[in-house]
């Protein structure tokens, strides 16, 4: 008796352990699991968020989910190409006398390098783009790249190539295809008209911070890049694996992802990046307006844990029908008054809903003669590959493919001579065009392609009228190496994403727990400060992003997918604990593999020699950490006492205690103590007794 | 016909009535569909490739006209419920995820075949089952060859057309085939090739449209009005469904529009001179095709090239079997004196596709069905000996059973797998695995593995803690700190991998079990060492009253 209280004071658990601390060995084990917890870091942030693009449209993020590395979306900012003078198809004298730029007092001059036009300082040398950023993270350790459209993966060559990645991108075949033509067409206006050499004077920081705005206030110049080879575009396409809408994709048994529509251009779509309890959706360019596109599938977004959201309207203030009314009335106007309109545009996209609504407007507006011009180098590819991707589209399209019929009208302008296309102004072109007419042309950013021949061809006339369709670039800024210009100017951004209004009844029907977003949508347009309505303001607010930015996303992993082998499934013995609850204690071999974990049953020790087991059992201490399962219940005393009759033991003596009470068994000397929560038997020497007296006592014990 | 009720039995067998995939367009695979879904009653989803679902309607329409006009059936489906019937169908595209409900998925993988054929993948849970419809492993003239991912399927079901054929190659027939065109067009004779409106059409129509532009040859080629022309609109606009190398050269060059293959018109049949056309349907029972065999057949210059498989008491089949005299409406008899060649093009997998397939999707079973029994037999064989897999091949009407082993999917906690993957390290030891405890909670329908102690917590319980304490007696001369210091010492050279702590207040703890050293003033050689463990490290705390019984060593 002495001996019991005594260990029980020093040692035997405290009432604030019981509950606690149960064990010392499951203290340090715990403590164990804490420490390879950092290591491992499962517990917060377990998911986080890099953040290569700050440009809301054109986003390149990485998120690091379970084990895995995804790039989503891979932008290319264009938008530093309108630093540059435009790139002439043949030579423009206008441009070639612009007076190269020094500085007032004379110190500085780059005359090779800069040129002023209209009080405005340009960079004379191949246009430069902006890249996603490099230098946040290793991009070799990129698993996949998911794409959600063609527009958002020409950065795609700067990043698989020369970077040591080698992994895999994941987009949709127009996707694909589709983007391969857009690159291709840019490496084309570039390598047409090679520069000599390029500038790199003026951005030496010294230098840069003399320069005239908006020069002056251009931020990494040095990170920009011109445009990449053939070459490159054809390697970084080669590690494109197709994918179909709703297609689940394995990546290393860890994470799922699947592709939905997005409702923008062919073959767009919005990720769902998944596990069997986790799931981020990356929403990016959608669109719910109908156009040629397959409508944006809604549901499978909803139950996100967290929702990153991009690539909304440009110009939230613009109605895309209104813009298309006006793009008409606009190149009406001008075609009977005998002028031309020059409509810079990308080679796919906008420009088969321009050319569907013309197809039904030109004939009511009486001008069904005036010829369209398509031209750039894969004018006729964007044209053929609209009318093969039935699958991709809208119903209405498809039942057309269905008569079998084109599911787009170009093809009807196209065999009636109505509309035209050519790889270049060169050739076939300047001997067949008639004027007046409606050319279709890019780049939109007027600085390279045919589009600037045709600004140095009618600018000078207020007759012909250039409208702008593409919302990517100011039009200010566009025109700004043409100024001065007599040609009208007509603005008709058409921008087909969501809008502030339509993305918050969406967020409201999807429901997801976080929204992660660039930052400019956390406020109202810079230049529009008091529209509150033209931002998200959701309840929790948003987390912004902006260039750079790493995002621990809120993320409480709590369970993860096993697979029980059948013949262990088979061995389990579940018993109820209380009504509809039952537990089994499991005790399995855990077999993890490609992130897939298995348990399989405990295998049989190989049975040793009977001499050298009677040794081992001696002198070998017992395996390390094989924990029993642990009890819980309690040992009832008559029952305990019938029992321990049953078995032979009949002199006990039992006395009472203040939590519960001491059976004396006299013959056999030995202890037990029954409490409600313990049972404690002391036993000197005589091993089979304690044993048999261990299992009568767990025959009234639950194992967990 | 008769082949339409077979497939249809086949097909109540191996979908669930929660929904019907459907394979490709061929009336042996679709042909029953407006009976069931507008007359038997099924209304559940109806699946097809967008392709398919182009072109079964007009075939369906097609086979109700030869069946009603033509023969007078009258218990058939109308028109208006092909109609009704298609708007039913969902179109899916390839490699799609189609979840039909909460449980049963389907997924589309590309079969080559014919336009828009796909094999179907059928999930539930971690069971599936790949059906295969036709399928063909060899890329043709116009489509690719089928593929599936490694999915290891519980069953795969698979056509047999071809159970032990292992066909010349493609190339050879080909070369024969254009061979035997060329020599009769040379000798001025005309060219008779009865298909049907798609599929194998489009195959040879490529064949000989470069065949002629290579040859420079002259001679025109037609193919009868109706279905063909419209199909050749479909293939272009289903131009992704077709073989790579089309598919890249579309833009400049689309295979299917054809530069000497012409409309053509019954006046053409009487023209002079040579000619080759293509007439529905294939297997001269009617139409098109046996007016002009019926025109051509008295001439011995001419020929008739039979690409595909003709139906028991059609001309086609007879004049396949060599009859020479054909008795015709108004006992005539037709003299055969063209000649006849019999080319199989028909695109299904031979026994090396077959195989080829089993290799790639890896089942863990295999269905032969559509087939000659003995043929199929020899191919089962040989299938059980090369992958160790049953393989079943039920008649029509009989039901297999297969029984399959699923692994049963269960939460497990986050916290409770790290753990044990830190423990484990991250290979396992296959000599001294390691083993793992875990309580799996069973509630509602959910399955959850979590340590014992959270399932303590979450159910509520209170532990119940199981103690034991013993005295072992042992004499040595020693003060107890020094008898509690060799046990120290004597423990830590025999447990080396456990943790054993040796406490300034007079107690030596190895991992959780408390050893205390006393003695009595008059037998202070005497020591009671005390030992007191939990139940759950039995094991240890047995071990250790066993060792320390033995005494220590001097």
């Amino acid at each position: 008796m002495r001996v019991c209280s005594e260990l029980n004071d020093t040692h035997g658990p405290t009432a604030e352990e019981k509950t606690s601390v149960p064990n010392v060995s499951r203290v340090v084990a715990s403590q164990k699991t804490r420490k390879r917890g950092n290591q491992f870091s499962f517990r917060r942030a377990d998911m986080k968020l890099y953040c290569l693009s700050g440009h809301p449209t054109l986003p390149c993020n990485v998120l690091k989910f379970k084990s895995t590395t995804i790039m989503l979306d891979c932008g290319l900012d264009t938008t530093a190409a309108l630093y540059f003078l435009p790139l002439p198809l043949v030579h423009s004298p206008r441009l070639s006398k612009l007076p190269g730029w020094v500085s007032k007092d004379g110190a500085v001059n780059l005359e090779k390098e800069l040129k002023e036009c209209s009080g405005r300082v340009f960079v004379d040398s191949q246009p430069e783009f902006c890249l996603p950023e490099k230098e946040l993270l290793d991009l070799s350790t990129i698993d996949v790249i998911l794409i959600s459209n063609y527009h958002c993966m020409m950065a795609l060559p700067y990043i698989t190539e020369h970077t040591g990645f080698t992994g895999t991108v994941y987009a949709t075949e127009p996707t694909l295809q589709i983007g391969r033509l857009l690159m291709e067409e840019l490496v084309t206006f570039m390598e047409r008209v090679p520069k000599a050499q390029a500038a790199t004077c003026w951005k030496n920081k010294e230098i840069q911070r003399l320069l005239p705005g908006p020069l002056k206030d251009a931020v990494d110049v040095w990170s920009w890049r011109k445009c990449y080879s053939v070459q490159e575009v054809n390697s970084a396409l080669s590690k494109v694996q197709l994918v179909g809408y709703s297609q689940k994709v394995e990546l290393f048994g860890a994470v799922q992802v699947t592709p939905l529509s997005s409702g923008y251009s062919l073959g767009s779509s919005n990720w769902i990046i998944q596990s069997h309890y986790e799931k981020v959706s990356y929403v990016s360019g959608s669109s719910l307006l109908t156009t040629h596109p397959q409508p944006m599938e809604q549901s499978s977004l909803k139950n996100s844990d967290v929702l990153i959201l991009t690539g909304l309207t440009q110009i939230p203030t613009a109605n895309p029908d209104g813009m298309l009314g006006e793009f008409c009335s606009n190149l009406a106007m001008t075609i009977r008054a005998g002028g031309n309109v020059l409509v810079p545009c990308y080679s796919s996209g906008v420009i088969y809903d321009l050319l569907e609504c013309l197809y039904q407007f030109m004939d009511s507006a009486n001008l069904g003669s005036t010829p369209f011009y398509f031209i750039s180098p894969v004018a006729n590819s964007s044209l053929e590959f609209s009318q093969i991707f039935a699958e991709w589209l809208c119903q209405n399209k498809q039942s057309k493919v269905y008569l079998p019929e084109p599911p787009f009208p170009h093809a009807e302008l196209i065999q009636t001579n109505k509309l035209k296309h050519y790889p270049s102004i060169h050739g076939d072109f300047s001997s067949e065009f008639r004027q007046p007419c409606v050319v279709f042309t890019g780049h939109p950013s007027l600085r390279f392609g045919d589009v600037v021949h045709f600004m140095e061809l009618w600018g000078k006339s207020s007759l012909n009228t250039i409208i702008f369709t593409e919302p990517d670039f100011s039009y200010l800024d566009a025109l700004a190496p043409y100024q001065p210009l007599a040609m009208k100017c007509v603005y008709c951004p058409i921008d087909t994403r969501l809008n502030f209004h339509q993305v918050s009844k969406l967020l409201k029907d999807i429901q997801p727990l976080h929204v992660v977003c660039p930052e400019p949508y956390t406020q109202p347009p810079p230049a529009q400060p008091h529209r509150s309505d033209l931002m998200l303001e959701l309840q929790p607010p948003p987390m912004a992003y902006r260039r750079c930015s790493v995002l621990g996303l809120p993320f409480r992993r709590r369970y993860e997918r096993i697979h029980l082998l059948p013949e262990l499934a088979r061995s389990l013995v579940p018993s109820e604990i209380k009504a509809g609850v039952s537990v089994a204690t499991v005790s399995a071999v855990l077999q993890s593999k490609d992130n897939k974990h298995v348990l399989q049953p405990v295998p049989k020790p190989a049975p040793v020699p009977p001499s050298k087991k009677r040794k081992r059992v001696t002198e070998e201490p017992p395996e390390v950490l094989n924990p029993k399962p642990l009890l819980s219940g309690a040992v009832p005393l008559e029952p305990f006492l019938a029992m321990l009759h049953k078995n032979g033991i009949t002199e006990v003596k039992v006395e009472e205690t203040a939590d519960g009470h001491i059976l004396h068994l006299q013959t056999e000397d030995v202890l037990i103590q029954l409490e409600e929560d313990a049972t404690h038997i002391i036993c000197d020497n005589n091993e089979p007794l304690r044993t048999a007296l261990r299992d009568l006592v767990l025959r009234f014990l639950q194992k967990l | 016909m008769c082949d339409f009720h077979v497939r249809f039995s086949v097909l109540h067998y191996e979908v669930s009535p929660l929904s019907v995939p459907l394979s490709h367009f061929h009336l042996d695979h679709c042909g029953a569909l407006p009976y069931m879904s507008e007359m038997v009653g099924y209304d559940g989803p109806i699946y097809m490739t967008h392709p398919t679902k182009a072109i079964c309607p007009i075939l369906l329409e097609d086979f109700r006209k030869i069946t009603v006009d033509k023969k007078g059936e009258t218990n058939f489906f109308t028109s208006q419920m092909i109609k009704d019937c298609m708007k039913k169908v969902v179109p899916l595209n390839l490699h799609q995820t189609v979840q039909v409900d909460e449980e049963l998925e389907i997924k589309a993988y590309y079969a080559g075949h014919v336009l828009g054929a796909a094999m179907f993948q059928i999930k539930v849970g971690s069971e599936s089952v790949v059906y295969t419809g036709d399928y063909n492993m060899t890329p043709d003239r116009h489509l690719g060859a089928a593929w599936i991912d490694k999915c290891r399927p519980d069953i795969l079901i698979s056509e047999s057309t071809y159970a032990t054929t292992i066909r010349d190659s493609k190339r050879c027939r080909e070369r024969d085939f254009l061979k035997k065109v060329h020599e009769t067009v040379e000798r001025g004779g005309k060219v008779l090739i009865p298909v049907f409106a798609l599929g194998r059409a489009q195959e040879l129509c490529i064949l000989l449209e470069t065949f002629w532009e290579r040859m420079n040859l002259k001679a025109p080629i037609y193919f009868s009005t109706g279905l063909t022309e419209k199909a050749n609109h479909y293939y272009k606009l289903f131009i992704t469904w077709t073989n790579q190398k089309i598919r890249k050269t579309f833009v400049q060059r689309n295979m299917f529009e054809f530069k000497h293959i012409k409309a053509f018109d019954r006046s053409y049949a009487d023209n002079p001179g040579p000619m080759v056309v293509f007439a529905t349907p294939g297997m001269l029972h009617a139409g098109q095709s046996l007016q002009i065999f019926k025109k051509w057949a008295g001439n011995e210059k001419n020929m008739l090239i039979m690409p595909g498989y003709c139906v028991q008491g059609t001309v086609g089949h007879k004049i396949l079997n060599g009859q020479k005299k054909l008795e015709m409406e108004g006992r005539a008899t037709l003299d055969v004196k063209l000649q006849v060649e019999y080319m199989s093009f028909s695109a299904h997998a031979d026994a090396i596709g077959i195989m080829q397939l089993i290799r790639m999707a890896e089942p863990r079973n295999m269905l032969l069905v559509h087939g000659e029994a003995k043929k199929m037999e020899f191919l089962k064989d040989k299938i059980e000996q090369e992958f160790s897999i049953s393989c079943y091949m039920p008649a029509n009407g009989e039901t297999t059973t297969v029984v399959t082993n699923p692994s049963v999917p269960v939460d497990i906690s986050l916290n409770l797998l790290k753990r044990e993957m830190a423990l484990g390290g991250p290979l396992p030891d296959a000599k001294r695995p390691r083993t793992m405890h875990g309580t799996l909670i069973m509630k509602d329908n959910s399955l959850r593995l979590v340590s014992p102690e959270q399932a303590l917590k979450e159910l509520g319980l209170s532990e119940h803690q199981l103690r034991f304490t013993c005295r072992v007696q042992l004499h040595d001369p020693h003060s107890d700190t020094d008898t509690l210091g060799r046990i120290y010492t004597h423990l830590k050279s025999v447990l080396k991998s456990y943790s054993i702590q040796h406490v300034p207040d007079g107690t030596v703890i190895v991992e959780s079990i408390v050893i205390k050293v006393t003695s009595s003033a008059e037998e202070p050689n005497l020591k009671v060492i005390l030992l007191s463990w939990s139940y759950q490290d039995e094991e240890l705390g047995s071990f250790l009253s066993t060792l320390l019984k033995k005494g220590l060593p001097s």
